[in-house]
């Protein structure tokens, strides 16, 4: 098995309600608390497993604005994970996830050096490195209803623009929109392999944009007298 | 990246120990200006053991999370900062036992033995403090075997200025540490200055584009995201600007490499050569610390590509 996530970058609004659900679920999850700094003072900050950064894409009148959340990819050759000299970052060989043993970690930064996506977040209260575990405390929760097995941030999104499953699965919901949308991966020339896979905007038609036909005498006579009367 | 104080200290103080103590080697065998006495021997190498053992405590302040250290040497198979704590462990006793064999006049073959593992180590150790840095593909300006190469060259050069200073002050014949010094001082510039040379257009790197897959238009970032600084924006965003750069490493130059080099002729031409010493000395291991600095500050992690810069 390979779990992760798609997102689709056409049909997310940039709500940040996944970052929410996610630092929610996870707050109180196995790897919580997490860290909020100064969270009514000057300088607000914190530990989240997802950020939602926006961007636009080139220009008018052909920009558009894209949404891009971004969490740990669990990446198939994670260098995060290999330089860690305490061990305590894993990959689960059953399901591909990647997590951090709290016991263990002795927060040297290290992997966070090594990850290209900026996944991985220090905690300063536990000293301790966080990263986004796959809700792997919710996705194999027997005791929810088979529907709610998947990852807080995947549930919450309104615009259902994420996807959770197994891409090893070529059947899978997951792999098949991958194929049909053309899903990529972010920085392939790094080597990372990340399990994650974005799907790209659609094209949409350019929007014709008429430039307003010159007026007559009388439009100008009228535009002067609009000026010279204040209203 | 953000320069943390405690890892420039760490490499250099180490990088320095461990250079002065391979040196002393050599100077033990071929001895190199008549040779120290007993005595100094083993007081050089407590100094260089010294430098190591602050240096490896600095390094542990860095960390966020200090009673898990010890946990540091279990992943050696993978891990370079692993290694790096292994052969810096092995290194200890290796060298005390060497000191020792120094001290109770061991027969040579146990003596050399023992130095030439040691100074083996050394290098080692080094090499992967380097290796550290080197092997990182989101960092551009690391991911170079000038990397590793450099961190050799000026921790022996630091540790051969040191070694210098500790023979004019034991009144020994300079002539061979001053060779020694200004062969491995020139050598550590070459280097520098190559490295210098090759991270101004450091090949291909991604770009906000390949970042993002975005790749066809223009694109720019409208918004972060977050409220105020992140973790990943105190730890990848430090910026520094291109003149102040340029202004360091002049320095860099001026005092690791040309003011050294001046004291060495000093030293030779026996014009008060004690004071000459120590200053190139200091000055080298000074000019360490802003090299170490500048290493630092002029790295770009790519994740500063989701934070609005176009390339890295
Ligand atoms: S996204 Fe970063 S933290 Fe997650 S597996 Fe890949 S390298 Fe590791
Ligand atoms: S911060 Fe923790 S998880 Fe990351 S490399 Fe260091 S010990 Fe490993």
């Amino acid at each position: 098995m390979r779990l992760g996530l798609v997102i689709d970058l056409d049909v997310c609004v940039g709500c940040h309600a996944c970052a929410i659900a996610c630092k929610e679920w996870n707050a109180s999850g196995t790897i919580g608390p997490l860290s909020d700094y100064q969270p009514y003072g000057a300088e607000p900050s914190g530990v989240w497993f997802n950020r939602i950064r926006h961007f636009e894409m080139d220009e008018y009148p052909n920009n558009k604005t894209i949404n891009f959340p971004m969490s740990c990819m669990h990446c198939e050759d994670a260098d995060c994970v290999t330089v860690c000299p305490t061990g305590a970052s894993y990959k689960r060989a059953e399901d591909g996830i990647v997590l951090i043993d709290q016991n263990k970690c002795m927060g040297c930064n290290y992997c966070s050096w090594a990850c290209p996506y900026g996944a991985r977040e220090l905690d300063r209260s536990s000293g301790t490195m966080k990263k986004c575990t796959l809700c792997i405390d919710r996705i194999y929760d027997e005791k929810l209803p088979v529907e709610e097995r998947q990852p807080s941030c995947v549930l919450t999104c309104p615009a259902h623009a994420r996807m959770f499953g197994d891409f090893d699965d070529p059947d899978s919901a997951v792999s098949r929109v991958v194929r049909e949308r053309g899903g990529y991966p972010l920085m392939p020339e790094l080597n990372y392999n990340p399990t994650n896979t974005y799907l790209p905007p659609r094209r949409k038609p350019v929007i014709e944009i008429e430039t307003k036909p010159k007026g007559g005498l009388k439009e100008s006579i009228k535009q002067f007298a609009n000026r010279l009367v204040r209203r | 990246m953000h320069p943390a104080f405690s890892v420039i200290f760490f490499t250099v103080a180490s990088g320095a120990g461990f250079g002065l103590f391979s040196l002393l080697f050599i100077t033990d065998v071929f001895k190199l200006g008549g040779g120290f006495s007993r005595e100094q021997l083993v007081i050089g190498g407590i100094v260089a053991m010294a430098l190591i053992v602050f240096g490896l405590l600095s390094s542990t302040f860095h960390l966020a999370n200090p009673k898990n250290a010890w946990r540091a040497v279990s992943r050696f198979r993978t891990s370079w900062l692993s290694r790096e704590g292994v052969f810096a462990i092995v290194f200890m006793p290796l060298a005390l036992v060497y000191l020792a064999s120094i001290w109770f006049e061991a027969p040579a073959w146990l003596r050399d033995t023992v130095g030439f593992m040691t100074a083996v180590l050394a290098w080692v150790t080094v090499f992967s403090t380097g290796m550290i840095y080197a092997c990182l593909k989101t960092i551009r300006q690391w991911n170079t075997p000038l990397v590793p190469a450099n961190y050799l060259a000026l921790g022996y050069a630091s540790g051969s200025l040191l070694l210098l200073a500790g023979a004019v002050l034991a009144g020994l014949q300079t002539l061979p540490f001053i060779a020694m010094a200004a062969l491995i001082v020139s050598i550590a510039a070459v280097l520098k200055a190559i490295y210098y040379f090759w991270i101004r257009s450091p090949g291909l790197t991604p770009t906000m584009n390949t970042a993002t897959g975005l790749t066809r238009a223009k694109l720019k970032l409208l918004d972060t995201g977050h409220t105020h600084g992140t973790f990943l924006t105190q730890e990848f965003g430090f910026q520094l600007a291109r003149e102040k750069a340029s202004l360091l490493k002049v320095v860099v130059f001026g005092l690791g490499f040309a003011v050294p080099g001046l004291m060495l002729v000093w030293v030779f031409n026996e014009q008060g050569g004690q004071g000459a010493a120590i200053v190139a000395a200091l000055a080298g291991i000074a000019g360490a610390a802003v090299e170490r600095w500048l290493f630092f500050a002029e790295a770009r992690h790519v994740v500063n590509l989701y934070h609005g810069a176009q390339r890295c």
